[in-house]
């Protein structure tokens, strides 16, 4: 079903899903939404299954005609978001008709937002996702960004239940200049203990230096115990490399399947949204925690989230 | 905050004695296995045994699974499976594992035109090493290679088993746009660009195959654990091979 025309597409607008696991033995990248938070609240408020393809917008600059009636959300770190000129709330489900123009613009803080639409955009899955890959020119729509004139299809929506706002606590405690939690390794032994100081002491500034692969941080450089590079090991999201120069790098959706740089730490999945939504210029500091209370931090959020839509969709709010 | 009373660690305290496997935490959502140092055809043979033994096994929770030169890599969904439970199932898996001794899989044949265009660094290489560029070609196809892993790109392989007498250092400066087929060679390894990326290999040829296709099925020619031979073709051979 045709949902949505695009008439401005802004910096950069992929479609995105919750990204393309299986695949990485044969060297492809992981991919999908950078803020994997956003992209899975945002379907489920619209009723989606939470990994549904949806639109990955950067920054702002976009717009939108819907072609159909459809319940759509929008979701991220603070975007300008507003339906035929009138503001419209954040991590809310509204209903479009067609006609209706929805544009999404930077705010003041975050980065990446979300456009989800009910039903999930309806491309064709590539190695089992429909996340655009743009180095490999494949997934989303032609393997692109999209542009203006370019008109998507949705998969029909599932069964309606009530629409509800996203409660606060339950949305990522997004800051300008976040406290971002991190697993130390998997190559904590290659540093220094001043490394360590350094790099959990200090505030590290987003550097411009950042896009779908990874984020550069400015700050103390980190000294290794010998060498920067080991033999070619898988990376995570959220993986911080520090080559020999000693500037962190931190691996994000579009990482290669597998580096040679030694690993200080590794961010928590729960924290990756706060991290990825922090802007260029801004700061975040570092703060280590075993892997039990990173564990217990990922299933707290999940069960609440499972608690939440299960009461909305089966009755009980 | 409360103070920090243990640093916890990942790995191997520095000077500890090697003891494998070595199971290091990356983060709440993956885990690598280490079964060795360095680059070593055994150890990496275990790696795929591992790897082949739990994809057999689809074991819910498990993302994906990435052989490497000495590790295997698990990406996993924190609700639906623990890193204690991981470890439990690699440390059985390992048991039982089969027979890695044997040689390597299948052995793809990959044509490559040497030199010139295709080849932009050959020349370099020889010089580099006081060879004729005859002499890098004729080393360069004698060995079967061992996919010790893909990685980079899609269906990158990295090449282990190049004559000693070839290792070259990668270019100072990396190129931007390195031409989908390019071969190249990075220190002790030789390797194949499937997709147009940048890349700072020393390239000496060009393959009209396409390791990585879509279009085709299956979308990828090499797999780790696989062996890989070039031999050289003409410049006309490799335009009738890309047609």
């Amino acid at each position: 079903m045709k949902a949505l025309a695009i008439e401005a597409s802004g910096l950069l607008t992929t479609v995105q899903d919750a990204g393309r696991y299986g695949f990485q033995d044969k060297g492809v990248p992981v991919s999908g939404a950078m803020d994997r938070a956003a992209l899975e609240l945002g379907n489920e408020l619209v009723g989606n299954t939470p990994g549904a393809a949806a639109l990955e917008i950067f920054s702002g600059g976009f717009r939108a005609r819907f072609l159909t009636e459809v319940s759509f959300t929008v979701t991220g770190f603070d975007p300008d978001v507003r339906l035929n000129g009138h503001g419209v709330d954040l991590w809310t489900p509204h209903t479009a008709r067609a006609g209706d123009v929805v544009s999404i613009d930077a705010g003041r803080l975050g980065l990446w937002h979300y456009l989800c639409l009910a039903g999930g955009i309806d491309v064709p899955f590539v190695l089992g996702s429909r996340s655009t890959y743009l180095r490999g020119r494949f997934g989303g729509l032609e393997g692109r960004a999209l542009r203006p004139g370019d008109v998507l299809e949705t998969e029909p929506p599932g069964p309606s239940f009530p629409l509800e706002s996203l409660p606060q606590n339950l949305r990522p405690a997004y800051a300008a200049h976040p406290t971002i939690r991190v697993v130390l390794g998997p190559q904590a032994e290659a540093f220094s203990p001043e490394a360590f100081d350094a790099f959990l002491g200090a505030p590290y500034v987003v550097s411009t230096r950042s896009d779908r692969m990874g984020m550069m941080l400015d700050g103390p450089r980190l000294k290794h115990r010998a060498t920067a590079d080991i033999v070619s090991e898988g990376v995570a999201f959220g993986a911080i490399q520090v080559p020999g120069e000693g500037l962190p790098f931190v691996l994000l959706a579009d990482r290669p399947t597998t580096g040679g740089y030694t690993k200080i730490a590794t961010v928590l999945s729960v924290d990756l949204p706060l991290l990825v939504q922090t802007a260029p210029g801004r700061s975040v500091r570092f703060q280590a925690v075993d892997l039990l209370e990173a564990r217990e931090a990922h299933l707290k959020r999940a069960y609440r989230i499972r608690r939440f839509f299960h009461l909305l969709r089966h009755g009980g709010l | 905050m409360e103070e920090q009373t243990r640093i916890p660690f990942s790995g191997p305290p520095p000077h500890g004695r090697a003891d494998f496997p070595r199971f290091r935490i990356c983060g709440d959502t993956a885990l690598s296995v280490e079964l060795g140092e360095g680059i070593d055809p055994a150890v990496n043979r275990r790696v795929h045994a591992l790897y082949r033994t739990l994809k057999r096994r689809a074991l819910p929770g498990i993302l994906s699974l990435n052989p490497t030169y000495r590790s295997l890599f698990l990406q996993y969904d924190p609700t639906a499976c623990s890193f204690e439970r991981l470890m439990t199932v690699v440390e059985q898996a390992l048991c039982g594992l089969e027979d890695s001794s044997k040689g390597s899989g299948p052995v793809l044949d990959v044509p490559v035109c040497y030199g010139d265009e295709f080849g932009p660094d050959l020349a370099e290489v020889a010089a580099f090493h006081g060879l004729t560029q005859e002499e890098v070609i004729q080393r360069h196809t004698a060995p079967v290679y061992h996919v010790y892993m893909i990685g980079f790109t899609p269906g990158f392989p990295y090449l282990g088993g190049l004559d000693p007498a070839l290792y070259t250092p990668r270019k100072a400066v990396p190129r931007s746009k390195v031409p989908a087929g390019s071969v190249g060679i990075a220190e002790q390894q030789t390797g194949i660009y499937p997709i147009e990326s940048p890349g700072g290999w020393q390239l000496i040829g060009r393959t009209p195959l396409k390791l990585f296709d879509l279009h085709r099925d299956p979308p990828f020619l090499v797999e780790a654990g696989m062996g890989v031979r070039f031999h050289a073709i003409s410049r006309e051979d490799y335009e009738s091979l890309s047609h």
